[in-house]
């Protein structure tokens, strides 16, 4: 990176904030995907939505690429700069500007922690209820760009239900305001729809506007052990198919339960094919009414033990099977691949069936846990980068089961994004007219390609 | 250094918003998963230690809130803290750093001796002239800092006025072995008597054994890993000659360092039993909580808490402080925001990085003054140090006083 283009840079940020000593290159060349690593030429820090434009600017009339980031936690590689280019980090902008009371509406810059976010909102009786894995860290920004799911997903949506409206900066400079705090808006393409999930190759995200809702009364939380995973699925089904729509359905398979009781001692059987941590909440009458209703499901499908938090640390106590899922499954080796299959839920079980059978088939430790609840599955491979054949393996075993959650009708990402760890899948799904749409848009809003090259296509 | 270990990292951030120094700068490269980043980029030969290496590395503070906060089990701040300490061991201590971590601070005596010009200097009022005049400006920077944080010093240190045992109040429970260490007892010794009164009058007689060595945890700051197993020995060997039912400490620490002689002498089978042995005095007091409840008298006060890291993120103490403040008719109890984050004293970082220390005391002082307490309870030296300071100079000024003390508070009540 030239010297000069550095300085130009440098004025527009700080030269506190423009970075590209190599030790902070280094540490900008990776985020939170296994595997993937490269170096920026130099990384920027914005103060403000002026200064994002100003850097834009300068980078579109130079040539030269940006990639955008939050805080870092991306699991597709879509926060990192494969051409030695920009890295632009949003997390100095981290004001949350306005909790609108009267229009339930929340203002906050784009570095704005997402667990921020939930303390500030809850503080007034109101309810941001996207809850993505890393929202202790990750960015409003970063879920925006990647539509960030979470635990909630099934009764509340995922970021794409929340968010009204963005001001977002242009490849070229330009800054668009997409949406407001409008319930109801139907003037032209719906952009700001467009602008979420877009991985950060549209624009840069400088502020988000999201839909607040009621803080739920009340709620409940549940522990169901199943000796057999066709059971724990089609209690699943079975659940929604009674109308009942818990805030949270989570699966833990057989590997990750050993997993978790091997370092955590929770008290998790160790022979069960399935656990589901179930979790209602709304108003109390009907949180009783769901609850029950769910017992009877879950013992008219034979699971072999059911309990229910009496208090909230009891329920802190049964959800941390799930919490720590994670966790323990990375303790056991050091390369940890996180991915992040999709299917109608109605296809759980064989679709875990299939992840075990894969698993056995290369040889390889596959522990699979995730939101049963709206078929988003995360199996996760046990591996160490310092045996190519095994990383080897895992990614033809993953191809395999990519191929099949197409095939029944799923979808190569439910959360984490495209970025380029999937972009080999992604005409499978969307096909060649899907990719012209999206390749004509992407020329629409970013001519010169300038934004986060290489990432979706 | 362990590769492994490196590797283990699986760089999904959960560490960042723990770190003080990430909370402050927002930098990839003042965060634990940029550090345990650099470290591997040095092992593997992609970077060199560089002066802005070296300087993004020492921007740790220790304080292992990462740890903590790691799903994975990485110990990223011990894993930079090894790193720091097997390159310092290839190019040598300086000779200010063999003389104080490794000469002076490891041994009482010698420790008492030389601090006994300060009492001299508080005593005699010159403390008051310098301090009014401003004189402390002129003395080089660290020195003046350090001048700056020290309070009013007992007469003496406490080693060598406390009796070698304290008898039980009453029906004697057990024995108590006492480990002293180093400021507790220096300057702090009204807390740590009133440790031993606590412990006494729930029935256990305290022994307190007069050659006790330094915990440690100095040698290990000069990266001097022979002095340390040294100490650990000595120790040891010293309060495993007493019958004991367990060693206390009210310095969180030494506590960490003396949890740790198992693993510092390789599983030795005595260390590994005296180790068992070593209880923070809050888990030793939460323990007795019933009996204790009798003893407390109302205190109206509003108090709040401070996590050392040395107690919370290095003994994963956390409820019993809490729990025995609690204890106490008439109290009334405000947590404190970001309560476990470190307040930027950090062994000697406050001297040697001043500027950072800084942003994190201030970040600490402002959650104090958010809760309205008049009281900031914590148990670890360095903090008491730190905060009493900061909190001094406050307004309104906050008082900040060690576990053991509000509990002699409430009982003298």
């Amino acid at each position: 990176m030239e010297n000069s283009f550095i300085k130009a840079l440098a004025e527009i940020v700080g030269a506190e904030y423009t970075l590209s000593d190599p030790e902070s290159l280094a540490c900008y060349g990776y985020d939170s995907t296994p595997e993937l690593q490269s170096r920026p030429g130099v990384v920027v820090l914005p103060k403000c939505t002026e200064e994002i434009a100003r850097v834009m600017a300068l980078c579109d009339g130079s040539g030269i690429r940006v990639t955008p980031r939050g805080s870092g936690t991306n699991l597709s590689g879509g926060s990192i700069s494969f051409d030695a280019g920009v890295v632009l980090q949003t997390s100095r902008m981290n004001r949350i500007l306005e909790i609108d009371e009267e229009n339930l509406t929340a203002t906050v810059e784009t570095g704005v922690i997402t667990s921020a976010l939930h303390r500030e909102v809850e503080a007034k009786g109101l309810f941001y209820p996207p809850d993505p894995g890393s929202m202790n860290i990750s960015t409003m920004g970063g879920n925006v760009a990647e539509n960030s799911g979470g635990l909630r997903g099934l009764k509340y949506g995922v970021t794409d239900d929340y968010v009204m409206g963005l001001k977002t900066v242009l490849a070229n400079g330009d800054i668009l305001k997409t949406g407001g705090k409008m319930v109801k808006d139907v003037a032209g393409y719906n952009l700001n729809q467009l602008l979420v999930s877009s991985e950060g190759t549209l624009g840069v995200f400088s502020e988000v506007t999201v839909k607040l809702i009621p803080k739920p009364q009340t709620k409940k939380t549940m522990l169901v052990h199943f000796p057999q995973l066709e059971q724990a699925a089609l209690t699943v089904s079975h659940i929604i198919a009674a109308r009942i729509i818990p805030a949270t359905l989570e699966f833990l398979d057989r590997t990750t339960i050993k997993c978790v009781e091997d370092y955590a001692k929770v008290g998790l059987p160790l022979d069960v094919d399935a656990v589901l941590l179930i979790e209602v909440d709304g108003h109390p009458a009907q949180v009783e009414e769901d609850a029950a209703g769910i017992r009877e499901i879950c013992e008219r499908h034979h699971c072999s033990f059911f309990q229910t938090a009496a208090s909230p640390e009891e329920a802190l106590k049964l959800a941390t099977a799930r919490r720590v899922a994670l966790s323990a499954l990375a303790r056991v080796r050091p390369t940890t691949i996180l991915e992040d299959a999709t299917v109608p839920r109605s296809c759980i079980a064989p679709m875990v069936k299939l992840i075990q059978d894969t698993a056995k088939k290369y040889d390889l430790l596959i522990g699979t846990f995730g939101h049963a609840g709206d078929g988003n599955l995360h199996p996760t491979c046990l591996t160490d980068e310092r045996n190519p054949d095994e990383i080897k393996r895992a990614h033809q075993a993953f191809g395999e089961i990519f191929e099949a959650t197409i095939a029944i009708g799923g979808t190569i990402t439910g959360e984490h994004g495209v970025g380029v760890a999937k972009k080999k899948y992604l005409p499978k799904l969307v096909g060649e007219s899907g990719l012209r749409v999206m390749r004509g848009i992407k020329g629409a809003f970013d001519p010169r390609g300038t934004l986060n090259p290489g990432k979706i296509f | 250094m362990d590769y492994v270990k490196l590797i283990n990292c699986m760089r999904c951030g959960m560490c960042l918003p723990h770190c003080p120094t990430y909370k402050e700068t927002f930098l990839e490269t003042a965060s634990p998963r940029g550090r345990v980043a650099l470290v591997r980029k040095f092992q593997d030969g992609e970077l060199v230690e560089s002066e802005k290496f070296l300087e993004y590395v020492s921007l740790c503070l220790d304080c292992q809130a990462c740890a903590s906060a790691c799903p994975c089990g990485v110990n990223a701040g011990e894993l930079v803290a090894e790193f720091r300490c097997e390159r310092k061991n290839e190019k040598g201590l300086s000779l200010m750093e063999d003389m104080v971590l490794r000469k002076l601070v490891p041994h009482p005596d010698r420790l008492e001796a030389a601090t006994a010009p300060l009492r001299l200097y508080q005593k005699t009022g010159l403390q008051k002239v310098v301090r009014s005049l401003g004189l402390l400006k002129m003395f080089p920077e660290a020195l003046g800092r350090m001048e700056g944080l020290l309070p009013k010093l007992p007469d003496a240190p406490l080693r060598q006025t406390i009796k070698e045992v304290t008898p039980a109040v009453g029906k004697e429970k057990g024995t108590a072995g006492f480990f002293l260490g180093c400021v507790m007892s220096l300057i702090f010794s009204e807390a740590s008597l009133a440790t031993v009164t606590l412990l006494s009058a729930l029935g256990y007689k305290v022994v307190t054994p007069k050659d006790q060595k330094c915990c440690g945890a100095p040698n290990m700051l000069g990266h001097d890993m022979e002095g340390l197993k040294d100490a650990a020995r000595f120790n040891t060997d010293l309060f495993e000659s007493h019958d004991l039912d367990f060693v206390v400490t009210d310095c969180g620490g030494c506590g960490a360092e003396l949890k740790k002689y198992g693993h510092h002498l390789d599983g030795e089978e005595g260390a590994t039993t005296f180790s068992a042995k070593v209880r923070d005095i809050s888990e030793v007091l939460a323990g007795e909580a019933g009996a204790l409840k009798e003893l407390l008298k109302p205190l109206p006060l509003k108090v709040t808490y401070h996590d050392a890291c040395h107690i919370a993120h290095c003994q994963g103490i956390r409820s019993q402080p809490r729990t025995l403040i609690n204890l106490i008719p008439g109290i009334d109890f405000r947590e404190l925001p970001e309560a476990d984050a470190c307040c930027g004293s950090a062994g000697t970082y406050n001297i040697e990085k001043p500027e950072m220390s800084d942003r994190v005391l201030s970040r600490k002082v402002l959650n104090v003054q958010k809760t309205g307490a008049d009281y900031l309870v914590t148990s670890n030296p360095g903090c008491l140090l730190q905060l009493k300071k900061a909190l001094s100079e406050a307004t309104p000024p906050v008082k900040v006083i060690h576990l053991t003390e509000l509990l002699q508070m409430s009982m003298n009540a």
